[in-house]
């Protein structure tokens, strides 16, 4: 194994230069010939029926090409995908067309499109389409939907209950039992996970070009998935796979938002495809917050035994998972498929799980940064905490006592995940020395002392991405990697993964540049467009370097193994006896007989010199398929002060100590962890998306739904471990989403802790806080 | 249909004159009329930020400004910070500290923070989160813009930059 200089080194990125300087090229930025603008009219109630649609006002108005409602659609657009339909959603419950037939389900729903000469002329004339609404009950809130008595989203299946998971729980009543009667102790929380928006600062957008003539249709899409987005999108207009190219430009965000297949990228499709023009659409922010998947929105109804001394016996939790109106590509599995597996945590306990998924009249939620884990690490990061809490014990002491051990790996736990490696213990530690635990304790007592509320929060996290092994999607979760040593000795790489942010751009040039032992300045990473890169998966999961940086890493492994042979002639020696050294090929022992990197290159482009057997060129297609997830864990800890006066909380200090296995760039490692932990605790402290009784949606824009900002923010103190993986030749986890996992537990346990109560619901407002405080 | 109005704006150091309706934002004049595209919009209640261009000499978010208001005006963007070829402090702040990631808010950021430091050419950290309040970024979790912006202040005071002007 090769690894050597370039990686583990904090190089600037390549992708930089173009984004500094404002040269990038986003899908807004896409200007075409002849190209058409898209505008949506979408319902503005949370449940209706709709009786009819009049769209000649619309097409009156001048500059309106063309206006098309499900009407238009039927028989020419399938449905929107769901990748894994379970329960009612099997049976169509959940599924719909692109544009609402019948019924709106949601606020924002889109009912209607108009197709225009330009973009202020499309949104003029949305406002002209005519729909007689007759709204109809609402229910926004989850438990109220599974009572029998909801109003209905979809009457013919009787039920808002998409799907159940109820396996009965004798065994661990046993063990709780047992422990009650050991003189142990059970806590209940019920844990609410709200339901938040991605916001990508970027939002949504899409430019489709069909060509009449060789009937192809190119789409230029923000999305995290180009070739999942070709392959589901030429299905549902009903052209053949290999007419259809997706080209994705910069993408500014996606955080999981720009995986699904929309129903905009549908439409428009269609719409150029009728058109025979290229046909644009740009989402604007209230729609983005009003119909791009929603993130969360998960309540836990959670018991915990321990006994006396603080070794938990068993968990049980109860999740349900709030779909949302309708099943988007992941929307019914996040909660059972993503969360439900690492339930234990970091934990060596028995965990019991009971599962609910249940259709509001709310936006589809689906992935959002974390996507289940999140939620699973908070429902056992708090149990932990109340047991630490009742047994008047540390919560850091706690942890301890329960971590699974460094000899019980790969471990394998009672929800059914197989965790590769881990060692937790350092990493809460680390964490506890560089917050100075002690000191900080003390701290707190003296400000308890003073009349002050100040709270200290730990979370140990673990978490599962890297995906996946065979099995863990139907679509397969492998990751490709077409390289191309040119003759000039520069390196081309085309990978199936498509970074919008992450810097694989760079990191992936470190891998190979490392491998070859030439400067990265010869090596190119291209990605994002079907024509060009195999066929791939994309970046989401936190799997762009374990999955499509072992692509890359093997794809190396492979030409330098040819060159050897090719410069083993050239320097008339035995292969085995070839090395590559600071770009030279030489014989091991004699490093003055030697050929260039670039000669070799050279003899196996022009192919005259080659020797017989040996077929020209030097290109190499990999996919990599890893045998299981990774296991990327760690420990924040953060200190919070809440006035008491207004309300508010402050963070005084966040430290953070991740381990995401090798780092092939550190910085780009901090920076994920940076942004991860923003999100996290923008979780914690400030987000909600937030419907009215009636479905309305109360954050529809940036005034309301509060995002964190420079100010709200501290300065993160990170360190870290490394604990190898055995599951890809890199020994690389993912670290993409850690930051988030981990760190909005340990803000809630601060909070908690700063009020003095065992907890309080995200996000901590002030007037929340306030109220608390002033009640006890 | 509004009847169009002719304007005269100077962008970069380039005049430009145009009809436009007077409902045109300036940012859609920027991007979609004069085809310079590295001033984005992120929202549309003037929160995020990723507009911020300079209008004779002043920080403004370009969604709230129409192209009609910009008559007569010198407007700086992103594209003419610096000569081309060349980049700015605080452009090159952001790409030493790893200051952006998906690069969407970050014109906007840079732009924001060339107001910033031409106001207070020595901000302490919690001057330069209060004074980037106007700019949301998602990615980054703001500590590097931050570090990007502390280099820039560092780099500026030993040397002068100007950005493209009528005069180059």
């Amino acid at each position: 194994m090769g690894i050597a200089a370039m990686l583990g080194t904090s190089i600037k990125r390549r992708e930089d230069p173009r984004l500094i300087t404002g040269q990038a090229t986003y899908v807004g930025d896409i200007k075409l010939h002849k190209m058409l603008h898209m505008a949506v009219l979408r319902s503005p109630y949370g449940h209706a029926r709709i009786n009819s649609i009049n769209t000649q006002p619309a097409l009156d108005h001048p500059g309106v090409i063309a206006v098309y409602t499900a009407a238009d659609l039927k028989g020419k657009v399938g449905d929107v995908a769901v990748a894994v339909p379970i329960g009612h959603i099997a049976n169509g419950m959940g599924i719909r067309g692109p544009l609402a037939e019948g019924k709106v389900r949601f606020y924002g729903d889109p009912v209607a499109v108009v197709i225009a000469d330009d973009a202020y002329t499309a949104r003029d004339a949305i406002d002209l389409i005519e729909v007689d609404y007759e709204p109809l009950p609402v229910v926004v809130d989850v438990e109220k939907a599974m009572q029998p008595d909801a109003p209905l989203l979809y009457e013919e299946f009787g039920t808002n209950i998409a799907h159940s998971i109820h396996p009965p729980s004798d065994e661990m009543d046993k063990i709780f039992e047992q422990t009650k009667a050991d003189g142990g102790i059970i806590v209940r929380a019920r844990l609410v996970n709200q339901r938040l928006a991605p916001v990508a600062m970027e939002t949504r957008g899409v430019v489709a070009d069909y060509r009449k003539a060789n009937k192809t249709l190119t789409v230029w899409c923000s999305s995290q998935n180009p070739h999942i987005l070709r392959n589901i999108l030429s299905a549902q207009v009903g052209l053949p796979q290999h007419q259809v190219r997706v080209i994705v430009p910069e993408v500014g965000g996606g955080f999981g938002s720009k995986i699904d297949i929309y129903p905009e990228e549908m439409i428009a499709a269609f719409a150029s495809m009728q058109l025979g023009r290229p046909v644009k659409w740009i989402e604007d922010r209230s729609e983005n917050l009003a119909v791009t998947v929603h993130g969360r929105d998960q309540i836990d109804y959670v018991e915990i035994a321990a006994t006396k001394d603080g070794r938990v016996t068993g968990m049980k939790v109860h999740g349900i998972s709030d779909l949302g109106a309708y099943s988007q590509l992941f929307t019914d599995v996040i909660m059972i498929a993503f969360g439900f597996p690492v339930s234990c945590g970091a934990y060596d306990i028995p965990v019991h799980l009971w599962g609910d998924i249940v259709f509001t009249n709310k936006a589809p939620t689906d992935a959002y940064r974390g996507a289940g884990r999140p939620e699973a690490t908070y429902v056992v990061e708090r149990a932990m905490d109340l047991v630490a809490r009742e047994l008047g014990k540390d919560p850091a002491e706690i942890r301890k006592i329960n971590f699974i051990k460094p000899e019980q790996f790969p471990y394998k736990s009672s929800a059914g995940a197989v965790y590769d490696s881990g060692n937790y213990e350092p990493a809460l530690e680390k964490a506890m020395q560089i917050i100075g635990y002690e000191q900080l304790r003390a701290e707190q007592a003296q400000k308890r002392a003073e009349g002050k509320l100040m709270g200290i929060g730990i979370s140990s996290y673990i978490e599962i991405c890297g995906f996946g092994p065979k099995g863990s999607a139907p679509i397969g979760l492998y990751e490709s990697a077409r390289m191309r040593v040119e003759q000039s000795g520069t390196v081309m790489v085309y990978t199936g993964s498509s970074p919008h942010g992450q810097g694989e751009e760079t990191t992936f040039a470190q891998i190979v540049a490392d491998e070859f032992t030439i400067p990265i300045e010869n090596v190119l990473i291209i990605h994002g467009d079907t024509d060009s890169t195999p066929e791939g998966r994309g970046t989401y999961g936190s799997r762009t370097t374990a999955v499509g940086g072992s692509a890359v890493f093997n794809a190396s492994q492979k030409l330098k193994e040819k060159m050897k042979q090719i410069a083993a002639h050239m320097l008339e020696a035995s292969p085995s006896d070839v090395t590559l050294e600071d770009g030279n090929f030489s014989v091991a022992g004699s490093p003055q007989k030697a050929v260039a990197f670039a000669e070799v290159a050279a003899v196996a482009n022009t192919s005259n010199t080659l020797a017989p057997g040996i077929e020209p060129g030097l290109e190499t297609t990999v996919f990599f398929e890893p045998d299981a997830c990774v296991f990327p864990f760690g420990s924040h800890i953060c200190a919070v002060e809440v006035d008491k006066d207004t309300g508010e909380a402050k963070l005084l200090r966040f430290v953070a100590v991740d381990d995401c296995g090798r780092q092939l760039n550190p910085m780009l490692v901090q920076g994920q962890v940076h942004g991860g932990i923003a999100q996290g605790v923008g979780q914690a402290m400030w987000e909600e998306v937030v419907y009215g009784e009636d479905g309305q949606l109360l954050t529809a824009t940036l005034m309301d739904y509060a995002m964190p900002i420079a100010k709200e923010l501290p300065d993160y103190e990170l360190d870290h471990t490394v604990t190898l993986t055995p599951v890809n030749p890199l020994g690389v986890k993912g670290v993409g989403e850690a930051g988030t996992i981990g760190s909005t537990p340990a803000v809630a346990a601060a909070v908690a802790d700063a009020l003095g109560v065992p907890h309080v619901d995200m996000p901590f407002r002030a007037e929340k806080l306030w109220k608390i405080i002033h009640q006890a | 249909m509004t009847m169009k109005r002719a304007i005269t704006v100077t962008v970069n150091g380039k005049q430009y004159h145009s009809e436009v309706e007077p409902r045109l934002l300036l940012v859609h004049y920027l991007r979609d009329v004069l085809d310079l595209t590295g001033t984005h919009v992120g929202c549309n209640t003037s929160q995020c930020g990723a507009c911020v261009v300079q209008l004779n000499g002043e920080a403004v978010k370009s969604c709230t400004v129409l192209a009609v208001q910009a008559d007569g005006c010198e407007v700086t963007t992103i594209e003419g910070l610096a000569p081309e070829g060349s980049l700015h402090p605080i452009q090159e702040g952001f790409w030493e500290k790893h200051g952006l990631q998906c690069g969407f808010c970050t014109p906007g950021m840079i732009m924001a923070s060339y107001q910033l430091l031409k106001n207070n050419p020595n901000p302490t950290e919690a001057e330069i989160r209060k004074g980037l309040e106007g700019n949301i970024c998602r990615c980054t979790g703001y500590q590097n813009i931050v570090r990007a912006v502390q280099y820039a202040a560092e780099k500026m005071q030993t040397s002068v930059s100007e950005p493209v002007s009528a005069g180059d």
